[in-house]
């Protein structure tokens, strides 16, 4: 084995009552990928935030490459050669690329930037991650996520980091993106960086990583070889359950059509667009990132106006969708966009989820906040939010919970249709099992779901139908049964 | 130490501001003998009328996500409107009325202008501060506007001879103050516009009618700016178009030392009129100690900066 590069030992931290870590290990080698493994609220972020030298640990020691490590902030752990890449993209939209990467360590003299000596240092930022030929002078905010994600790691290799570690790098990436990364890391191992590698898709440890270690309620729950390791082995380690667990099989019987969309189209992304969704029918929609999901089920609730095309919404003609008729014809939509279109940040739990029908809780205009309560406390009860009290501001929820907040809206109106897009996208592995309970209930009870997911083990665990969408047109619709994980990614890329 | 600290100014809020400025001019020799007399209250409250109607309507603008800075002018505006009414022999009842629905049509076009063509307020309510100052103006012929006598003219008068009995525009404020307070808190309308100031995406999502809500929100505040003229032209007794001038931004500090947000979502009718309250007690008390006029504006932009930063020590600590 080679020499361990950082060495974690006994690594304990408590916030007032609260135990975040108790005695944490973790051990990396140098040009080892490790995955670093859990669900949310067991322990990830503080343990970050430690090696990035956001906090203190309370006890225990911490060694990088054989000399005591404790950094007096994030400045001096990248000094010191750990850095961090954030899940969200930290750069500044307007400067360029060049400005970007060199942001905090201009080459200068006297105040005066030297562009030429810059260029080159951007150039060879972006030359280890295999990106030759990049426009260096164009402002960022004109690329996309993936692209701003390698400028930031190349601004993060400029201090030649020991280790990288990265907190949910493909959290927004489309597959192709997510393979590109993949090879970017790949560099950076064969050069000897120690990454430290987070993510809420399994799968992708399998493919990238050397070794994992997982936490459970701030305790090392295993460590090992990932060669040895399989998914269920890591599920079991991160909740004590298995996967097959994860997605209830109920049986249930499709009736007749509830939604009909034929030739619904609307530029640029979605190409005349046609399918049917029956009565306790849960309608899968794969694809990439723009291939015009989104789009699809945008354009059936209202939100964008279609172009062209006609919806019929329980054999009723709609000739111009809009939210608020779609919420009174029983459609319901969960955005997926959790902040910034899903829920109000700073109102309270009780009103995001009843604010579909807030009429429905007095009369003449007014409120009872009795009833109003009752209907939030019902939820936040039955889904097993986490919440103070239904007055609690839903921005200070973990995002598994807020999604739950965003989902009990739909429940509470009720939703007979339900349009769900990306429904399990950034939450833990116990949250999205506990919502693929409350989808598999609700088809069982007749209701009819569209699931938009990047996610195929999903698709594939809880759809009865799964239609693939590529570059704006429905390509394939077929039952279940007839999918595996590659055919669908075959049709996502287009590859027939 | 700090959580204590924190418990007080959370449940305390903005209301421990105003018992300290109360507190502040309470003791020194100049102002002891006067400050704490019923008549002076009566004084204090009276001045704040026109603030404190104001930050009604601009509390619903702000709790919206909107802004508007055009209120100095409506206010001036409405007034010689008003005033040119009584000239033409309308009763008290009907110009309040016209005053009333003349701002809230001004606030239906900035509310149109901002949820249909989509542009931001602050900048067509900064437009409507040039078109209202320069209509008002003009209505005027340049010159101010004056009547023989109005009945309107008793209603912010603290001089009455009954002596105790507080004049009719603290009623008026404190009669809106309470309905626009349930209005906000109580019915569908008031919980819309609080989502659409907190998330405009996911209101519309939930099926609320953004854009004729923030329409709304504009005329309905523009109503009380438009009452606000009125008792502008009650306290000069004439109609004056150059009268005025930076009210918004007294209004606009009188809603955030209240506590709400300028991004939107957040604010309380009562934390308003506390904000009013406070800057008519910091004048009215800087007066008696003699202080000159720049002096109480040092102090008010102080207090405004210092209220803010509270808030934000309240709210958690988070810079």
């Amino acid at each position: 084995m080679p020499a361990s590069r950082l060495r974690l030992a006994g690594i304990s931290k408590a916030f007032g009552a609260t135990r975040a870590l108790s005695s944490v290990s973790l051990e990396v080698a140098a040009g080892e990928v490790h995955a670093l493994v859990g669900e949310n609220g067991a322990g990830k972020s503080t343990l970050l935030k430690i090696l990035s030298g956001a906090h203190a640990p309370d006890a225990g020691a911490m060694e990088l490459e054989g000399e005591p490590y404790s950094p007096s902030g994030p400045s001096d752990a990248r000094e010191r050669g750990v850095a961090m890449i954030y899940q969200e993209v930290t750069l500044a939209p307007h400067l360029s690329v060049r400005e970007n990467i060199l942001l905090g360590s201009e080459s200068s003299r006297l105040g005066w930037i030297n562009t030429r000596r810059s260029r080159q240092r951007a150039e060879g930022a972006l030359a280890v991650l295999g990106y030759d030929h990049f426009p260096l002078e164009r402002a960022t905010g004109a690329f996309t996520i993936a692209e701003q994600q390698v400028i930031e790691i190349a601004r993060a290799l400029l201090l030649k980091p020991r280790v990288l570690i990265m907190d949910e790098p493909t959290s927004s990436l489309t597959q192709a993106d997510t393979e590109k990364l993949f090879q970017v890391i790949g560099r950076l191992r064969a050069q000897g960086v120690s990454i430290i590698y987070v993510s809420h898709f399994l799968e992708e440890f399998l493919r990238i990583c050397d070794r994992y270690t997982v936490l459970k309620d701030g305790l090392t729950a295993g460590t090992g070889i990932m060669k040895e390791a399989s998914v269920d082995h890591l599920v079991s380690l991160m909740t004590g359950r298995h996967v097959a667990d994860l997605y209830p099989r109920v049986a249930r019987k499709l009736g007749a059509p509830v939604l009909e969309a034929s030739r619904l189209a609307r530029s640029p992304r979605l190409k005349p667009t046609t399918f049917t969704l029956r009565n306790g029918e849960i309608f899968g929609l794969a694809g990439l990132i723009g291939a015009g999901r989104t789009d699809l089920v945008r354009a059936v609730f209202g939100l964008d106006q279609a172009d062209s095309g006609e919806i019929a919404v329980f054999g009723r003609h709609e000739p111009h969708p809009s939210p608020r008729g779609s919420w009174s014809r029983g459609l319901g939509f969960l955005s997926e966009n959790r902040k910034e279109e899903g829920l109000m940040l700073n109102l309270p739990v009780c009103d995001n989820i009843t604010l579909t029908k807030l009429e429905a809780y007095g009369r003449m205009g007014w409120i009872d906040p009795t009833r109003q309560n009752a209907a939030s406390d019902r939820w936040t009860a039955e889904l097993a939010i986490k919440c103070r009290s239904g007055g609690q501001a839903v921005g200070e929820l973990s995002g598994g919970n807020q999604q739950k907040v965003a989902l009990a809206r739909l429940l509470e109106h009720p939703a007979r249709i339900l349009l769900l897009d990306e429904p399990t996208r950034g939450i833990d592995v116990g949250s999205k099992a506990q919502i693929y309970e409350i989808i598999g209930r609700l088809a069982a009870a007749g209701k009819s779901v569209v699931l938009v997911s990047s996610y195929l083990p999903e698709l594939l665990g809880l759809c009865d139908t799964i239609g693939v969408m590529h570059r704006g047109e429905l390509v394939a619709v077929k039952p279940r049964e007839a999918w595996s994980e590659p055919e669908l990614l075959r049709f996502a890329v287009g590859k027939d | 130490m700090t959580r204590l600290l924190r418990t007080v100014v959370r449940k305390g809020g903005p209301f421990i501001g105003l018992i300290l400025v109360i507190a502040i001019f309470s003791v020194p020799a100049e102002t002891r003998g006067y400050f704490l007399t019923y008549h002076n209250f009566k004084i204090i409250l009276t001045q704040s009328v026109i603030v404190s109607i104001g930050a009604l309507g601009m509390t619903m603008i702000i709790v919206s996500g909107a802004i508007d800075l055009s209120v100095g002018s409506v206010v001036a505006l409405t007034g010689v409107a008003a005033a040119l009414l009584i000239q033409h022999g309308w009763g008290p009842v009907p110009t309040t009325l016209a005053a009333i629905a003349f701002g809230g049509v001004i606030g239906l076009v900035n509310g149109t202008a901002v949820a249909a063509l989509r542009m931001p307020s602050f900048i067509i309510t900064l437009g409507m501060l040039g078109i209202a100052r320069g209509t008002a103006k003009w209505l005027a012929d340049n010159q101010t506007v004056s009547y023989d006598r109005s009945p309107i003219n008793s209603w912010m008068t603290t001089a009455n001879p009954s002596g105790h009995a507080l004049p009719a525009g603290v009623w008026v404020a404190i009669a809106l103050a309470a309905a626009t307070s349930l209005l906000l808190k109580k019915t569908v309308f008031g919980r819309h516009v609080f989502a659409l100031g907190s998330n405009e995406a996911a209101a519309r999502l939930c099926g609320v009618p953004t854009v004729r809500l923030q329409v709304m929100v504009f005329a309905l505040a523009g109503c009380f700016f438009g009452l606000s003229g009125l008792f502008q032209l009650a306290r000069l007794r004439l109609g004056d178009p150059t009268v005025a001038v930076g009210l918004e931004l007294d209004i606009i500090a009188a809603v955030i030392i209240g506590g709400a947000s300028l991004s939107g979502g957040s604010g309380t009718v009562l934390g308003s009129i506390i904000g009013a309250l406070i800057m008519a007690v910091l004048r009215n008390g800087s007066q008696q100690m003699g202080w000159p006029n720049y002096f109480q504006e040092i102090i008010i932009g102080v207090v405004i900066i210092a209220a803010v930063f509270l808030d934000r020590f309240r709210r958690g600590g988070k810079s």
